[in-house]
């Protein structure tokens, strides 16, 4: 009997959370390490989108849990999992890292919940991987490169050198400009990555150097961005080996190397789905609020995480807060009926965006802060390659 | 084969292994003549980088950030031992290992609350942001040269102050025969605490060396102590001459293979097999080197004579 008690007492405190009007969101990112730049800027975009939202999703008060995947794949899936177990959340939202989305994914699908991807974009959850209950406010890692492949082809470029960190998304950038470069690639480096990065290049820069390519291409985000540009500049490579870059020059790196005096950076070409001079409402009040509330522009991860928040309200008032209906749900985000800083965007059979990419380059502002700005439109409402790979029930 | 490329690689590894050197120098005093293990030696070594980023801003110039980056380094390790480290020499190895790797957390977090998760960029005075052009069509980044300059005069002055000095004498003299030496009216503690105040100089001026390049970033140091640790076992414990030697074998192994290995690879396997496997075998190649060492030779390659 007194078992019996017991466990009658525990089932209700199981259940008690649940009757709270309330929607929970676990955010999974990184906030420590070098990394931790990257994570702070999305959760300060995520706390700005609720705040604009006057904390509420309908008629739901938002519960946002923050958790630290530490840039390790084992750490990202046990904060993962403890956010689902524990916390009870009704979707996970974030993950920059490819590596950790995908070892995290298992445990948000499985237990029924709704992944939103507010930045990684590995090619496995968009092609065989997909996913009714997934979605990406991002892109498929080989997109943006597949535009920067495009504008080097645009430009006469004939031959590029390839540098890129040694993990899942570094294998998608290099295949993305692979798939769409039509020069020759004289060579490639895939260096060490993780919390134990090599941030020394000088091995590959001389190489790239001495392979006598026309133009240099990088995929070097977060951290590892500051270190790169400091060391080509310091090369002396940018009239002998003029930068492509993806995810590597951002508003991130930015103010560290202007207070640095990299120009080195300035003219790189590089491209992406947002900027931060994108000319729409919901883009002008973002960008405007996020420098008022932190003195710097928004990063694209920002951006995303933005949406993200947006995307779950979008499919929460779907459904009038009835979070049991699933359905519902993804119909509504399915849709996209909220508006994204990126301007319109639709979702493709594996739920990844059917977006646009822009050529960007970096320059100064009215204050003389070094930003970015759009040269060009790459593609228009581009398809991912891995879209027809995916086979969804 | 490209020799310009060779050389310009060998001078890479060179670089790389004088970094190394002055961080497993000052491992290799501590661990050999202390007979303390520090793990927490790569947090001097951020500590150095993110102490003299301040200071360059603060004074708009590296190398015056440097000159007093280091005294200020050099200060704290003194501090370190002063008041953490001392109560642990009697513990075993075990207690150290705890102590440190709980030191490293804790520094790692006040780096976090005082300078922020996003890392500091050093710029450098113009003469040394440019490049030099040291053999026709080999130019290599002035900044490059002045660590390689700058590791030999530490790798000279160590040799000097060690073999040639008082001081040296008696830390070669304390590691042998602590007892001996506090017996003989010397101040045990102090030679104590000044070495790990000089372990913690040179951990601290690798870390200003190497800021400029990469910048001072959280966990930094975490990445090269392993790296240090190989290092000082492939040289012998406690040994200078092995430090110095043990770190420009890995600088120059960890580089040179970094650089030639996938194209060594071609030769026997296609293209693409090479681009995969190259970098998973040299990035495992100071470690084969290691294991092969500890198998031949487990004293290491230049163990001190004393032990």
């Amino acid at each position: 009997m007194k078992r019996l008690i017991t466990a009658a007492l525990a089932a209700t405190m199981l259940t008690t959370p649940a009757l709270a009007a309330e929607v929970k969101i676990g955010f999974v990112t990184t906030l420590s390490t070098g990394a931790a730049i990257i994570g702070n800027d999305m959760k300060a975009a995520a706390e700005l989108a609720v705040e604009h939202m006057g904390g509420k999703m309908g008629d739901l008060d938002v519960n946002l849990i923050f958790a630290d995947d530490g840039f390790k794949p084992e750490t990202g899936k046990q904060a993962t999992d403890k956010l689902v177990q524990q916390d009870n959340v009704d979707f996970v939202t974030g993950y920059i890292w490819s590596h950790i989305l995908l070892a995290s994914r298992k445990s948000v699908l499985d237990a029924g919940k709704f992944l939103i991807s507010a930045n990684a974009g590995p090619s496995q959850v968009a092609g065989p991987l997909c996913h009714k209950n997934f979605f990406s406010t991002s892109w498929q890692n080989d997109s943006t490169t597949m535009a920067v492949g495009e504008v080097l082809n645009q430009k006469g470029v004939k031959s590029i050198y390839i540098m890129a960190p040694n993990y899942a998304a570094g294998k998608d950038m290099v295949a993305g400009v692979e798939r769409t470069f039509k020069g020759t690639i004289l060579g490639k480096d895939m260096t060490k990555w993780g919390a134990d990065a090599q941030l020394d290049f000088s091995a590959e820069l001389a190489k790239a150097k001495a392979s006598g390519a026309e133009a240099l291409f990088v995929f070097y985000p977060g951290a590892a961005a500051g270190a790169f540009i400091k060391q080509y500049h310091q090369a002396g490579l940018k009239d002998v080996l003029p930068l492509y870059s993806a995810f590597t020059v951002d508003a991130l790196s930015l103010p560290k190397l202007q207070a640095a005096n990299f120009e080195s950076v300035l003219g790189s070409v590089f491209t992406q789905e947002w900027d931060p001079s994108l000319d729409n409402p919901a883009n002008k009040k973002f960008v405007a609020d996020f420098k008022a509330k932190h003195g710097t522009y928004p990063s694209f991860y920002a951006a995303q995480s933005y949406d993200a928040m947006f995307l779950i309200k979008s499919a929460v008032e779907a459904v009038n807060g009835d979070l049991t209906n699933m359905d519902g749900m993804r119909d509504a985000m399915r849709a996209v009926k909220y508006d994204s800083v990126r301007g319109p965007y639709t979702y493709g059979v594996n739920h990844m965006p059917i977006e646009n990419f822009y050529e960007r380059e970096v320059v100064a502002d009215a204050d003389g802060v070094w930003t970015t700005r759009v040269v060009s439109t790459v593609y228009t409402n581009h398809v991912d390659p891995y879209a027809t790979e995916c086979n969804m029930e | 084969m490209d020799y310009g490329l060779l050389f310009i690689q060998t001078l890479n590894g060179l670089q790389l292994g004088l970094l190394l050197f002055l961080v497993a120098s000052g491992l290799t005093l501590v661990f050999g003549i202390l007979d303390f293990v520090n793990l927490a030696h790569g947090s001097l070594y951020m500590l150095g980088a993110f102490i003299c980023a301040s200071l360059t801003y603060l004074t708009g110039n590296f190398l015056i950030a440097v000159v007093l980056a280091l005294p200020a380094t050099g200060a704290l390790g003194y501090l370190l031992e002063r008041f953490l480290v001392r109560s642990l020499y009697t513990r075993d190895h075990l207690d150290h290992v705890l102590a440190t790797f709980g030191l490293i957390l804790v520094l790692d977090t006040l780096t976090h609350l005082i300078w922020g998760p996003a890392g500091i960029a050093i710029p450098l005075p113009d003469w040394l942001d440019g490049q030099v052009e040291v053999l026709s069509g080999v130019v290599v980044p002035t900044f490059r040269l002045l660590i390689i300059a700058v590791g030999l005069a530490t790798a000279a002055g160590l040799f000097w102050l060690v073999n040639y000095t008082r001081l040296g004498m008696l830390i070669r003299a304390g590691a042998s025969n602590r007892t001996m030496v506090a017996a003989l009216g010397i101040d045990i503690q102090t030679l104590f605490a000044l070495v790990f105040a000089l372990g913690a100089m040179l951990a601290g001026l690798a870390g200003m060396l190497v800021a400029p390049i990469t910048e001072a970033s959280i966990g930094m140091g975490n990445n090269i102590i392993i790296t240090a640790f190989v290092v000082i076992i492939v040289g012998g414990i406690g040994s200078m001459k092995g430090a110095f030697v043990g770190a420009l074998l890995i600088g120059l192994i960890d580089t040179l293979g970094r650089s030639f290995i996938d194209d060594l690879f071609k030769l026997f396997v296609e293209s693409n097999t090479a681009e995969t496997a190259g970098p998973a075998v040299s990035g495992m190649l100071i470690y084969i080197l290691m294991a092969a060492i500890l198998a031949v030779r487990p004293q290491g390659l230049f163990p001190p004579k004393v032990r």
